[in-house]
C-alpha cells in the first residue's frame, strides 16, 4: 500500500479510531484510574494509602502553607499575597454567603463556607496539575465528608434557631397548601432533607470530577497511543487529540472553579432553609 | 458477507439517553436567564446566581447517568 492510500484507509476509519489495521490495541481508561495501587496499608484497611490520598495530603499541606505565607502578616494595606487571600475570601463572603442569607445570618457560617470552598477548588485544581494529575475530590469520600458536615449543620443550625420540632415541620408540612397534598409532599419532603441534598451535593462534585478525569486521561492516552503505537498514517490524527487534550484541560480548570462555587453557594441555600423564619 | 455488529456497552447508549433530559432543561433556563437578562439588565447578577442553583441541580440529572453507567 502506498503512503496516501493508507491515510485514505485510516480517515476512513477514522470513527473507530481504536480499530486495529495492526496488532496494537487501544485501552480505554476506565473506574480503575481512581482506585490505583496501594503505597502502603490494606486496601480495605484503615491506613489504605495510595496515590490519591497523597495527592490529598500533598494539596493539603501546599494550600495551608500558601494561606499561611499570605495571611501571616496582616496589614491593612495589603501587600501581593493578602490581596489574593483576600479576593478569595471576600468572594465567598459578598458573593455567595451574603447574598443567599443576607449579611447577619451569613455571619456564623462564613469560616464554614469558606473552608469548603478553599478547600474543594484546591482540591479540584490538582487536576490539572502536572504531577498531581487526578482530583483530590474525584472519588467519593472527601466530597462525602464535606457534605455530611453541611448536611449535620443545617439540621443542627435548624434545630438552633427555630427548635428541631419547629424546623422539621416547616420543612417536611410547607405550610399554605391543602393538606391532603401532605401525603404526597410529605414522602419527598423527608427524601429531599435526609437524603437527596447531602448525597447529590457529593455526587455532583465527585461525578463531574471524574468525567473530567477520564476525559483528561482518554485525549493524552490517545494521543499517546496514536503516536508510538499505531501505525505511521494514523500518527497523523495524533494532534488532534492533543490539541483536544488541552482544550480539556481548560474546561476541567472552568469545571473545577464551577464546581466548587456550586457546592458553597448550595451549602448556604440549604443553611438558609434552616435559619431564616418560617415561611 | 462477514457479520459485523457493533460492540460495546449498552450503557453507553443508556448515558447519552440521560444527557437529553438535562440537556433541554439547561437550555430552556440558561434561554429563559439570557431573555431575562436583555429585558432587566439590573438584575443580571441575581439571575445569574440563581441559573448557577438551577444549573447545579439539573446537572446532577445527567451526572447520575453516569454514575449508572459506571457502576451497573
Amino acid at each position: 500500500m502506498c503512503p496516501r492510500e493508507r491515510i485514505l484507509s485510516a480517515a476512513a476509519l477514522l470513527p473507530l479510531v481504536a480499530a486495529a489495521d495492526d496488532s496494537a490495541e487501544f485501552v480505554a481508561p476506565g473506574i480503575e484510574e481512581f482506585f490505583p495501587d496501594m503505597i502502603f496499608g490494606q486496601p480495605d484497611g484503615w491506613f489504605a494509602f495510595d496515590r490519591l490520598m497523597l495527592v490529598r495530603l500533598v494539596v493539603v499541606v501546599v494550600l495551608l502553607l500558601l494561606l499561611w505565607l499570605g495571611a501571616r502578616r496582616i496589614t491593612l494595606v495589603p501587600g501581593r499575597g493578602q490581596a489574593v487571600i483576600e479576593l478569595l475570601v471576600d468572594f465567598v463572603r459578598v458573593q455567595i454567603a451574603e447574598t443567599i442569607m443576607g449579611k447577619e445570618k451569613a455571619k456564623p457560617f462564613l469560616p464554614m463556607l469558606t473552608t469548603i470552598f478553599v478547600t474543594i477548588l484546591a482540591m479540584n485544581l490538582a487536576s490539572v496539575i502536572p504531577g498531581l494529575n487526578i482530583g483530590g475530590t474525584a472519588r467519593i469520600g472527601l466530597p462525602l465528608l464535606m457534605a455530611l458536615w453541611v448536611f449535620l449543620t443545617y439540621l443542627a443550625a435548624g434545630a438552633r434557631t427555630q427548635g428541631l420540632g419547629k424546623y422539621l415541620r416547616n420543612e417536611l408540612f410547607p405550610p399554605g397548601i391543602p393538606w391532603p397534598m401532605y401525603l404526597i409532599i410529605t414522602p419527598i419532603e423527608i427524601a429531599q432533607v435526609f437524603v437527596i441534598r447531602p448525597a447529590t451535593l457529593a455526587l455532583r462534585l465527585t461525578v463531574a470530577m471524574v468525567a473530567g478525569h477520564l476525559m483528561l486521561v482518554l485525549a493524552f492516552a490517545a494521543t499517546h497511543f496514536l503516536i508510538f503505537e499505531a501505525s505511521a498514517a494514523m500518527a497523523a490524527f495524533a494532534p488532534v487529540t492533543l490539541l483536544g487534550g488541552f482544550f480539556i484541560t481548560v474546561l476541567e480548570i472552568f469545571i473545577s472553579a464551577l464546581q466548587a462555587f456550586i457546592f458553597t453557594i448550595l451549602s448556604a441555600v440549604y443553611l438558609n432553609f434552616a435559619v431564616e423564619e418560617a415561611h | 458477507m462477514e457479520d459485523q455488529g457493533i460492540t460495546g456497552n449498552i450503557a453507553t447508549v443508556g448515558y447519552g439517553l440521560a444527557t437529553l433530559g438535562p440537556g433541554v432543561g439547561l437550555g430552556v433556563m440558561i434561554g429563559q436567564t439570557q431573555a431575562a437578562t436583555a429585558r432587566q439588565p439590573e438584575v443580571s447578577g441575581q439571575l445569574f446566581r440563581n441559573m448557577i442553583i438551577g444549573a447545579g441541580l439539573i446537572e446532577v440529572l445527567g451526572l447520575l447517568g453516569l454514575v449508572a453507567g459506571i457502576i451497573l
